[in-house]
């Protein structure tokens, strides 16, 4: 009952956003949800219900995983302190009309970037956090390897309101294959349902496969199949019409990542101040003015990095020492044989 | 004139506030959705939806539209309602019957069961009927055949198919059995009012609905022969049956919470229409010479279900409402499959929020309708 709570109370926001005068005037020197946001003293972050890695809720309520250390990462470029985040647990359905209607700020929760919905209904897309491509779990007892095992009416759970609910469709039709899709509205319930015998796959993207399989009753009974069948880039969102506010995103995540690529982490951060490379320099906000055209002072970057630490750390510290996926694969460095690569600050 | 202007006046008032405040909603909707780069329109409803539906009783797939797709989730909401609402009848009178049972037994089984149904929210007993019921059911390749043709596994019901030859025979055979007897009830009717003489409308009845079609199998050519759901394997560990009708786990565990939780309250307005019944009416009849049959049907039913239509008609209107917790166990309703997926896919949220809105009102109007006929049809009519 508490989750259609929380539904009911996000359709409430989003009614009471649309039925309220707004005057929003684009001139505004300052980006109108960075003043709301230093005015209400923290950030407001939509994210999972709970996919570990990206973003899990521990017993005492706090938050942890890559998705969870984007918003923290801009709590602590605006407002100075990481631990300045309202997190918003969204379903698939709900998370683009939360963020629409203004009930939250930024969408850091495992959201793939696709035309139609950078395009389409008012979202803009700052980055890519986390690479990663649709997959299939099977029970090892199944004696399936490979997708080309699967035959005609094989039943497949997953989440309703994803890009994998198409991608599913365009593989099994591809292939002439034909497939009972049982949609569910949570992935708890998927998980259930996967686990007790009601569908012989379960397929979503392989990091959340490899995440939910961990919640599994026998995690060793399961195994995730090797084909990938579609790309599936993970990031940020943030509201159309918002260019400020979305350039903070953007760069409070693109300096967790070219930090990484300058070796500069949450222990040495204060050190590299005095650095002889003045890129690093620019990193740390001791050379250039690198904040005010966010409005921001000079010293954003370094509370980023000092506080959540670089991409490295917060992949490191989510996603390979819980074992969810140790190998880094696609989300390595451009210069280490990833694809990560982002723009320069300077 | 100037004693008509204060009559209406505060009339006229409230309608123009009405218009007022619906014209600045739809004004403020328009304004932010534009400051936001949402743009507003049904034009989504005739594009390719490209997502399948797990059950669906018309054609479709993920090339057909929205508006399809719109369609699918309709008619299974109203097919889930449909059976909940019969099976929650049937149940509804047989318990409300029941609670007025001078045996000690029934009538304390019958109180247990409402008091346990009713009592217990009605999305925790879907997940039970769904996750606790579906976990204890087997996988297909171990469940014992019921009747040697039926399965029930945790993938879903699977019974065996009609497969008709000369369909329409068959369907003209009912047809012509059920003229047949509306004449007669007619014609006993008569009979009845002019020489006090009564016929045996209900054997007559069925032995006309079963001799026709009988007929029709045995001189029309109409043949019936069963697809019977066989066992196929898809890989090691996992069976699926082909052939065959299956149905899906989730209509099974949504049909049977809504009915268990509506049959509930169904009984106590059946109970309460019973009990709403003067006794003296009772003993008046029988003291006419009316058979204890008699008595219920003619004395004690008609007057009841004056008291049961009504409170009935609003536990049938929140069946029909409470099947949208379809979403929560993946069977496809108008929730899930408008609301949920093709809201997610178009962004179209007050587009398709408001179409299911008005879907759901039209079906509670519909039903209110009916029922309001049906009971104006059996009031009593004051001479």
């Amino acid at each position: 009952m508490f989750k259609y709570l929380k539904q009911l109370t996000s359709l409430v926001a989003m009614v009471a956003v649309l039925f309220t005068f707004t005057t929003e005037s684009m001139a505004a020197k300052k980006s109108k949800t960075l003043k709301n946001t230093q005015k209400k003293g923290f950030v407001r972050c939509g994210v999972s219900q709970g996919l570990p890695g990206f973003s899990n809720a521990d017993a005492a309520g706090n938050w942890t995983g890559v998705d969870v250390d984007v918003c923290r990462a801009v709590a602590a470029a605006v407002l100075g302190d990481a631990n300045k985040v309202k997190f918003t647990p969204l379903s698939a359905k709900e998370r683009f009309t939360a963020l629409t209607s203004g009930e939250i700020d930024i969408l850091s929760r495992n959201t793939t970037w696709t035309l139609s919905r950078d395009a389409d209904i008012g979202l803009t897309f700052v980055g890519v956090n986390f690479y990663d491509g649709q997959g299939f779990m099977v029970r090892k007892s199944s004696g399936i390897t490979s997708t080309s095992q699967f035959k005609n009416g094989i039943s497949a759970c997953t989440n309703i309101g994803t890009t994998t609910e198409l991608n599913m469709r365009d593989f099994f039709n591809s292939r002439g294959i034909s497939y009972e899709p049982v949609a569910f509205e949570k992935a708890d319930e998927v998980v259930a349902a996967y686990d007790a015998g009601r569908c012989d796959t379960y397929t979503t993207d392989k990091s959340g496969l490899a995440a939910q399989r961990t919640k599994m009753k026998n995690p060793d009974e399961h195994i995730v199949l090797p084909e990938t069948i579609s790309k599936e880039p993970l990031g940020p969102v943030v509201r159309q019409g918002d260019s400020v506010w979305e350039d903070i995103v953007r760069w409070s995540l693109n300096t967790m990542i070219e930090a990484e690529e300058y070796g500069i982490t949450s222990a040495n951060a204060d050190s590299m101040k005095t650095s002889d490379n003045p890129q690093i320099k620019r990193l740390v906000g001791a050379e250039g003015e690198m904040g005010a055209a966010f409005g921001l002072d000079n010293e954003w970057n370094l509370r980023i990095i000092k506080q959540v630490g670089n991409y490295g750390e917060s992949y490191k510290r989510n996603i390979a020492d819980t074992g969810i996926l140790p190998d880094r694969g696609p989300n390595e460095l451009w210069t280490k044989g990833g694809i990560l690569y982002v723009p320069p600050s300077r | 004139m100037n004693f008509k202007l204060k009559d209406i006046g505060p009339q006229l008032m409230t309608v123009i506030a009405v218009v007022l405040v619906f014209g600045f909603f739809t004004y403020n909707a328009q304004v932010n959705m534009e400051s936001r780069g949402i743009d507003f329109g049904y034009g989504f409803l005739s594009q390719e939806s490209s997502f399948d539906v797990q059950f669906s009783l018309i054609e479709y797939d993920g090339s057909h539209s929205y508006f399809r797709a719109y369609l699918v989730g309709l008619l299974n909401t109203i097919l889930v309602s449909v059976i909940g609402i019969i099976f929650a009848t049937v149940l509804g009178v047989i318990v409300g019957i029941a609670r007025l049972s001078p045996n000690y037994l029934i009538n304390k089984f019958a109180a247990f069961y409402v008091e346990f149904f009713r009592n217990i929210p009605l999305l925790l007993q879907i997940f039970f009927w769904y996750f606790a019921a579906l976990r204890a059911l087997p996988l297909p390749q171990d469940a014992e055949a019921m009747f040697g043709v039926s399965f029930l596994t945790i993938k879903g019901l699977y019974v065996p198919a009609f497969i008709w030859q000369n369909f329409n025979i068959f369907f003209y055979s009912v047809v012509a059995a059920i003229i047949a007897i509306i004449v007669i009830r007619i014609h006993a009717k008569k009979l009845q009012e002019t020489q006090g003489k009564q016929t045996p409308v209900l054997l007559i009845s069925i032995g006309l609905i079963l001799i026709l079609p009988l007929l029709s199998f045995l001189i029309g050519g109409v043949r019936l022969s069963f697809e019977v759901p066989v066992l196929k394997q898809l890989a090691t560990t996992s069976f699926i049956y082909e052939g065959g009708v299956s149905l899906p786990p989730e209509l099974i565990a949504l049909a049977l919470s809504l009915s268990l939780y509506t049959a509930t309250f169904i009984a106590e307005c059946v109970r309460a229409g019973i009990q709403g019944v003067g006794k003296g009416q009772k003993e008046a009849a029988a003291s006419i010479g009316l058979t204890p049959n008699q008595v219920l049907k003619l004395v004690v039913m008609p007057q009841a279900l004056r008291i049961i239509i009504p409170p009935t008609t609003n536990q049938y209107l929140n069946l029909t409402k409470n099947s949208s917790l379809a979403a929560a166990i993946a069977y496809p309703d108008l929730v899930l499959v408008f609301a949920g997926t093709a809201l997610m896919q178009t962004g179209k949220a007050i587009e398709i929020v408001s179409i299911t809105m008005f879907t759901y009102l039209s079906l509670s109007i519909s039903i209110s309708i009916l029922m309001n006929w049906y009971n104006k049809k059996i009031a009593i009519t004051e001479k």
